[in-house]
């Protein structure tokens, strides 16, 4: 039996997909649902995604908590490692780096098997590869879409989609990250369906966005090489979008309201879901403060004074013993 | 129970989660993994909420009317208060990464062990009771409502979390469980749940000043007999300094180690280190605690028991507090102490006084690691050292969690022990430095009930040095942590037999050659050391460096 978890996330998916299709068949319907639809969800992933960010920013960070994951800045001769446990800013700035750009943490992943009374720890980069792979092609495709957004097309959306197409593998020519985010994002799937540590924690919330992506990925390609829409037509619409002019040419294909209902989803499921990762990396106090506790004061703004035991009390309730002990005393 | 399961059996371990959903799976509170609950009046002398008699074990944890709108309350509070919690509880993309660095999850298998299944707990809750999803969907949106069987649930897995930060290292966005966990913590403990094996060192460190309740005469005593031990083993006779005004450094250790082997001679080693130096130190019994096992029952009450160092120092009018070997002590110290009670102006930037080194990295808080300040030394030629004495031992050294992922202290500690040990010998790589495995029995989870939980989490960690043993001959695991010291001989006594622990300064203090002593026969325990007979006295040779 297939659990609700995957069920109920696959189902929702596959209405968005139906809505799509009936949208798509009926003219009168297009403007409404592909402008109006794409203005509401761009405007709730912006407002939602800022809203959500501020909300993080509200709560303070009282202490300073880096994860260290090198060397300390201690003695001058002992050699400190400035990026994985930076005591400056420029360090930060350049383990943020890391870690936003190429998933260090990430990459440092081992996996750890129990064999004949052996705990064997090995190195396994698969995670990091998918998820690598996954991200990049997704940011490459989504600023690849600009040419139908901006003109005339900016020279480095041009390139990169030179670049992306180099191979001239079918017409019209299949783009390399079209097939890298296809095997990543069935990877990533896979991990989740298949490895049972993994499903055990894989709730609705981590299928939906992976079919989701799946759903918009499979669209994107039916659009391309198989139900073949208008171009020119999709270039329009999105012009007008993008200028705030909006049009509504004829003809485009049913299959394109699929993927704008799947893209729409997605982006204003996004901020109140776990894909706010990508805002939340920034802000996480494990990896962008110095460590620097020792050497620098770091204010908490809602400390508050301690009620302690102070030495008075202390040697008022063990006068006698330490006056025996002949411990010196404040008072005789 | 632990005693009575082999090694081999306690090692069949199927780290193969079930197929059912997590939520449907029911928690049972097994005798051997859980600690006993906190006695009402250590709760009522730290002033906490709800002290009570009650049993984990018990359908009824007389739990107040209102517990449940306080947790939620409380957890609310500390969403405002922690960006860290709230973050947390918000971006986990349940990717996997930190499921198997969990040294629980290793040694039971149990599947709410890893990690991210240990947090989702929690997590669930916030989405059920705080988010707009997980009040409509509930279960599909990974809700769940707060009950007294999740809230069992929890209180039962926050007490098998040692803070150890292993998972948050492997983290692509850095979620600490150990922060759910303090969080978790301080929250149960708003009605009084508390285990008994935190709470009564919590109450006693409060008003004796350490956590084993060692009052003022007796905390000298015991420091004075490991003084007897070393006239009787090493020859001199040393009279440390108490409660002195005017000294110019206040040293400041876990209790432990002035109560109990191994740690005692640990002790010893800071004794002969100070006097070979001519320290112009002093000893505090007020502030008699190092470690701080307020943290991990609540933040606040982890910065109440710390206020006594920085109000110590002011009292006795010292320039700066040395520290000495702890583990969680030192995450106090090094990322919490000054935020909490300082900045402490009335000290000075600490300075060595034998080689004028400057501890930049402790300009602020005024507090330096011993392992620093020995390190200091060794590198400045400062200290006689007959390594010879501890020939013997072939030494690897376990890198305690808190000041690994807390602080980065990597480097100094296997300085110091490759000049005064000739055999060092690391364990692999993935069990050492940021990614060392934790004992099994940090955060407050010591205790003698729990022994089969210690032991299992305890097994990643014996499971390298038992490598090392096999492969190099390993005999003796150093650390610079006293609740390293009181846990792991057990760990050790049941995986790997043939290895005994030892402070670091415990070896320190055998290769010291101490001005005035006699011919050295026996180590700081006492124990003859084998290569006596072999060794002249001329081969003591001062500040020769290992690299």
């Amino acid at each position: 039996m297939i659990a609700q978890r995957i069920i109920f996330p696959l189902g929702v998916v596959l209405a968005i997909v139906v809505l799509g299709l009936i949208v798509g068949s009926i003219p009168a319907l297009h403007g409404l649902f592909s402008v109006g639809l794409i203005y509401v969800a761009f405007a709730v992933f912006f407002f939602g995604f800022i809203a959500k960010v501020v909300n993080w920013a509200k709560s303070p960070v009282p202490f300073r908590i880096p994860t260290t994951a090198g060397q300390e800045f201690s003695l001058p001769w002992i050699k400190w490692s400035k990026i994985d446990n930076p005591s400056t800013t420029g360090g930060v700035i350049l383990r943020m780096f890391f870690e936003v750009c190429l998933f260090r943490s990430l990459f440092r992943n081992m996996r750890t098997d129990l064999r004949s009374g052996w705990l064997i720890h090995s190195p396994t980069k698969w995670l990091w590869l998918l998820a690598l792979g996954f991200h990049y092609s997704f940011l490459i495709i989504a600023i690849r879409h600009l040419r139908l957004f901006v003109q005339p097309v900016p020279g480095f959306v041009e390139l990169l989609d030179k670049v992306d197409g180099m191979f001239q593998i079918g017409i019209p020519p299949i783009y390399l990250t079209d097939i890298l985010i296809l095997l990543c994002v069935t990877g990533l799937l896979l991990r989740r369906l298949f490895l049972p540590k993994v499903r055990f924690i894989s709730l609705a919330a981590d299928y939906f966005p992976l079919f989701l992506i799946l759903g918009i990925v499979i669209s994107g390609l039916l659009m391309r090489f198989v139900f073949r829409v208008d171009i020119t037509a999709v270039k329009a619409l999105a012009n007008g979008i993008a200028s705030f002019h909006p049009v509504v040419p004829e003809g485009i294909g049913a299959i394109f309201f699929v993927h704008v209902a799947l893209v729409c989803a997605l982006i204003a499921y996004f901020p109140f879901s776990k894909l706010m990762h990508m805002g939340g990396i920034f802000m996480s106090p494990t990896r962008n403060l110095a460590n620097t506790t020792r050497m620098a004061y770091h204010e908490n703004p809602w400390r508050k004074p301690p009620k302690f035991h102070s030495y008075e009390e202390y040697e008022d309730m063990y006068r006698d013993y330490m006056k025996e002990a002949g411990l010196p005393l404040e008072r005789e | 129970m632990a005693k009575e399961l082999t090694p081999q059996e306690m090692l069949r371990i199927d780290l193969s989660p079930p197929t059912k959903d997590w939520m449907d799976i029911p928690t049972v509170i097994k005798p051997g993994i859980y600690c006993y609950p906190a006695k009402p009046e250590k709760v009522e002398i730290v002033g906490m909420p709800n002290g009570h008699v009650w049993s984990p074990l018990d359908d009824d944890w007389g739990l107040p009317e209102d517990w449940k709108e306080t947790f939620l309350e409380g957890m609310r509070e500390r969403l405002d208060k922690h960006r860290s919690f709230k973050i947390f509880m918000d971006i986990c993309v349940r990717c996997g990464a930190c499921a198997d660095k969990c040294h629980f999850f290793l040694g039971s298998g149990d599947p709410k062990n890893m990690p991210v299944a240990r947090a989702e707990l929690l997590r669930s809750v916030y989405r059920g009771e705080f988010t707009k999803a997980g009040k409509i969907l509930g279960r599909l949106a990974g809700g769940r409502k707060l009950t007294e069987d999740v809230l069992k649930e929890i209180w039962y897995y926050l007490f098998q979390c040692t803070e150890c930060r292993r998972c948050s290292l492997f983290c692509p966005y850095g979620i600490d469980t150990a922060e759910v966990t303090i969080i978790g913590r301080e929250l149960i403990n708003l009605f009084g749940l508390n285990i008994n094996w935190i709470q009564e060192p919590v109450a006693n460190c409060y008003e004796t000043g350490n956590h084993l309740g060692l009052l003022p005469h007796t905390f000298k005593q015991n420091v004075e007999f490991m003084c007897m031990d070393i006239e009787e083993f090493v020859g001199i006779t040393i009279e440390p300094p108490f409660n002195r005004k005017g000294a110019e450094i206040l040293f400041v250790t876990p209790s432990g180690d002035v109560f109990a082997e191994p740690g005692i001679y640990t002790l010893s080693g800071y004794l002969l280190l100070f006097e070979h130096i001519g320290l112009d130190y002093t000893w505090s019994t007020y502030a008699s605690e190092g470690g701080n096992f307020g943290f991990f029952t609540a933040l606040d009450m982890a910065q109440r028991l710390n206020a006594k160092i920085y109000a110590e120092a002011k009292r006795l009018g010292v320039k700066w507090i040395l520290g000495g070997e702890c583990g969680h002590m030192w995450r106090v110290v090094h990322q919490y102490m000054n935020t909490f009670n300082g900045p402490p102006d009335f000290l000075e930037e600490p300075v060595n006084p034998i080689t004028g080194t400057k501890f930049e990295n402790a300009k602020s808080a005024k507090m330096v690691h011993i392992t620093e300040f020995t390190a200091d030394l060794i590198k400045h030629g400062k200290l006689k050292l007959n390594p010879k004495r501890n020939e013997h031992l072939k030494v690897t050294f376990h890198d305690s969690c808190n000041p690994s992922r807390g602080m980065g202290m990597f480097e100094e500690p296997r300085y110091v022990i490759k000049n005064v040990c000739p055999n060092f010998y690391d364990m692999p790589e993935s069990t050492i430095r940021e990614q060392t495995f934790c004992c099994g029995s940090g955060a407050g989870l010591n205790a003698g009930e729990n022994m089969e939980l210690r032991l299992r989490g305890g097994l990643p960690r014996a499971n390298a040095v038992k490598y090392v043993h096999e492969r190099f001959g390993v005999n003796t695991l150093a650390c610079v942590c006293a609740i390293d010291r009181a846990v792991l001989p057990a760990s050790m006594e049941y995986w790997v037999p043939e290895v005994d622990v030892a402070g670091v300064s415990e070896l320190v203090g055998n290769a010291l050659v101490m001005e005035g002593e006699h011919e050295r026969t026996v180590d700081l325990r006492g124990r003859e050391l084998p290569q006596f007979a072999q060794e002249s006295q001329e081969s003591a040779e001062s500040g020769e460096e290992v690299k």
